[in-house]
């Protein structure tokens, strides 16, 4: 007798989603499925748009991660024109992506993460989540707010609001910085740095009580994928499309506009997710990761100081699993305010010529840039007239598709026992989907609190357990 | 020979010229009336209905910009019964068309977007038609998005009456209408379009946009006008 675990909707990520656990005869965990449970439309709909408007239009797929695709969609729409966008302009649109890195990173990790990580994975779910932290540990919760408000902030100051700034464009970006603006920023980061490396230091100490979940939480030996510069140093915004292996030996590397050579995208029945694999290897054996721990698996440094140091520390863990993600993106946070510093600091930020003006010079533009949960690859094909006629994206959540899938597996193996379900048990598994920060938001926006209902059924459909909150 | 004319509006005595509109005499009084396809210095046509007001001892609801004014009218601009039918037109715009404000060239400089804050919409609560309207960008300096169009004909009429040109003009009855070049062909292979641009700046909209703008960033400036006819006028009878 077959039976399955349904955990329909999984809480504490961004977007809709399930999770089934197929039980056998004897209770023991066989198989296991993470499923997106909705479809966006955004490709299809994109077709017949003039392509100056794809930067706004796609950075409405999300409303927590609006500047990764305006990065993403803004430089496939520099392919398209043809152009090299000036030197101002380049570093200010990073600037606004370590921004947007910051605060997402904020978000997942001190809103939807540090419940389990401070309160345990068995903890009550009704004390477990943003506001239990902030009774158990107020400057916690008080330093996740602040590190949020503060990306948000520099979002808003270069590009004029926080959600959805229309400020990066094709060709560059439509306003030059002033130096009031730079300033700003600059004020910000000292205090900003010091809760980075608090929160750093807080996390190292609890780290060896996860144990165990960091033996089971998606650890598996596997490729990973992230943009790669000439000096292998941290990248989120340009470079070539770099594959290394689970020991971080190069694998292969192209340029962004040949990621179909060694990218492809497979279409399972039961998630409108899709999962794209390493093509060399096929699928599913192609699979790999991307994100904050993708990034620091391929950097051979971060070239800014104090993220260097803690990468060193970092690199006496085993690469390989998935609950690092959450360190990675401490690292990653201290990192994009360093580098924000060193940026803000260039002779010519404050340079008016941010942007070029040009037509469409070529039918086919690929743009990639890390997102803070990975490579965001958005490739565009416009007619002679600048009209959108094909339009594909590949989000960070697609490529862990695979990963999460298997992590999924791994967890429910380790922690699921079919003979009596208990919260923290199914927590785990949610939890490991959690680790890879998965914005199904780029599917569908979630309000007020999410319902969880489980059911242990046996084959014939009778409920043999079930649990709701 | 014109004459002078007494008339009230909203109750308040007010004087013109017997060959001017109540919308002319309205706005001499600072007295507004919403409009969407008038423009200073273009001919009115009464397309958009917005500046529909109630006259005394009339049941009908009349187009005040080509209403003339007569001696004695008893006129009113506001009134329940017009917030209401002003509120309906601008939703029936909105239903009818695809306007999508966030991601438009034009988002926070158009004339459909500030009427409806002016008319107070919150909500549409008619039918979404998303009618499938095709965009025109074979023009190497501008576009043209018919689902941003609300058939106002300005671009008609400034094409016709200043420009001297007509490439623009109107074809189809109904919701089938829409704004057409020359013989309804793509606008970059017009013989006649001098690309002088006036359309794109008349155009209340981001249904006529220059090609290269973002989200946001198309700013018209539709005061040349006046300003054209007038020094053409003026060169006309020394």
């Amino acid at each position: 007798m077959t039976r399955q675990i349904v955990i329909d909707p999984v809480t504490r990520i961004e977007g809709h989603a399930k999770i089934t656990i197929q039980l056998d005869d004897a209770g023991k965990v066989q198989d296991a499925h993470f499923h997106v449970t909705q479809l966006r439309g955004f490709e299809k709909f994109c077709e017949g748009r003039p392509f100056h408007e794809m930067p706004a239009l796609m950075a409405r797929i999300c409303g927590i991660c609006p500047v990764s695709h305006l990065m993403a969609s803004a430089k496939a729409c520099d392919a398209l024109m043809r152009v090299k966008i000036p030197r101002p302009a380049i570093h200010l649109r990073q600037i606004m992506n370590l921004a947007q890195i910051i605060q997402s990173h904020a978000l997942s990790f001190f809103y939807l993460s540090s419940p389990d990580l401070l309160l345990g994975m068995d903890a009550d779910p009704q004390n477990r989540n943003i506001f239990g932290v902030a009774r158990v540990n107020p400057a916690l919760a008080r330093d996740g707010v602040r590190m949020r408000q503060f990306g948000q902030q520099v979002i808003e100051l270069l590009g004029g609001k926080r959600i959805h700034p229309g400020w990066v464009v094709p060709g560059g970006v439509s306003e030059a910085l002033s130096a009031d603006k730079r300033d700003a920023i600059l004020a910000m980061l000292p205090e900003v740095l010091i809760i980075a490396q608090r929160t750093l230091v807080w996390f190292k100490g609890i780290y060896g009580q996860y144990q165990e979940e960091i033996e089971t939480f998606a650890n598996f030996p596997s490729l990973f994928l992230g943009l790669a510069n000439d000096d292998d140093t941290l990248e989120m915004y340009d470079g070539l499309l770099r594959f290394v292996d689970a020991e971080g030996n190069l694998v292969t590397e192209v340029a962004p506009r040949d990621y179909q050579t060694v990218i492809a995208e497979a279409v399972e029945s039961d998630s409108y997710l899709k999962s794209p694999y390493y093509k060399p290897l096929g699928y599913p054996d192609g699979m790999y990761r991307v994100g904050p721990l993708a990034r620091l698996n391929m950097a051979k440094s971060c070239r800014t100081p104090l993220a260097d140091e803690e990468l060193v520390e970092f690199r006496q863990q085993d690469r390989n699993s998935s609950f690092h993600f959450h360190y990675a993106r401490l690292i990653d946070i201290l990192y994009s305010i360093e580098k924000m510093g060193q940026l803000l600091h260039e002779h010519d930020i404050l340079d008016s010529r941010v942007r070029v003006h040009a037509s469409p010079n070529r039918h086919h533009g690929v743009g990639v840039s890390e997102a803070p949960r990975g490579t965001l690859i958005h490739h565009y094909e416009i007619d002679d007239d600048g009209q959108i006629t094909h339009a594909n994206l590949i989000i960070a959540t697609g490529h862990n598709n695979l990963a999460m899938n298997r992590g999924v597996l791994q967890v429910a193996q380790r922690y699921v026992d079919g003979a009596r379900i208990t919260e923290g048990m199914t927590n785990r598994v949610e939890a490991v989907i959690r680790a890879y920060d998965p914005c199904l938001s780029c599917s569908t926006h979630a309000i007020g609190q999410m319902p969880l209902h489980i059911q242990l059924l046996a084959a014939d459909g009778v409920v043999v357990d079930e649990m709701k909150r | 020979m014109t004459n002078v004319v007494t008339l009230k509006i909203n109750d308040r005595d007010v004087s013109g010229r017997d060959d001017e509109t109540i919308l002319e005499i309205a706005r001499q009084n600072a007295i507004f009336i919403p409009t969407l396809c008038h423009l200073d210095g273009l001919g009115d046509i009464g397309a958009c209905r917005l500046c529909l007001v109630e006259i005394k001892g009339n049941n009908k609801l009349l187009p005040a910009c080509v209403v003339v004014v007569q001696e004695g009218m008893e006129i009113l601009t506001d009134s329940p019964r017009l917030a209401e039918y002003r509120q309906m037109i601008v939703q029936m715009l909105f239903a009818e068309g695809n306007h999508v404000c966030s991601v438009c060239v034009s988002n926070g400089h158009c004339e459909l977007q500030d009427m409806a804050h002016t008319v107070q919409i919150d909500h549409i609560d008619l039918a979404y038609q998303y009618p499938k309207r095709e965009v025109d960008a074979s023009h190497n300096l501008f576009s043209l998005d018919r689902n941003r169009c609300i058939l106002c004909t300005r671009c008609v009429r400034v094409c016709d009456e200043i420009e001297g040109v007509h490439t623009w003009d109107l074809m189809g009855r109904g919701i089938q209408s829409q704004v057409i070049i020359d013989m309804n062909q793509p606008w970059g292979t017009s013989d006649t379009c001098t690309s002088c641009g006036k359309c794109v700046q008349v155009c209340p909209t981001g249904a006529l946009f220059e090609k290269g703008k973002a989200v946001a960033e198309m700013t018209k400036n539709p005061a040349f006008l006046p300003y054209l006819v007038s020094m053409r006028e003026s060169k006309k009878s020394p």
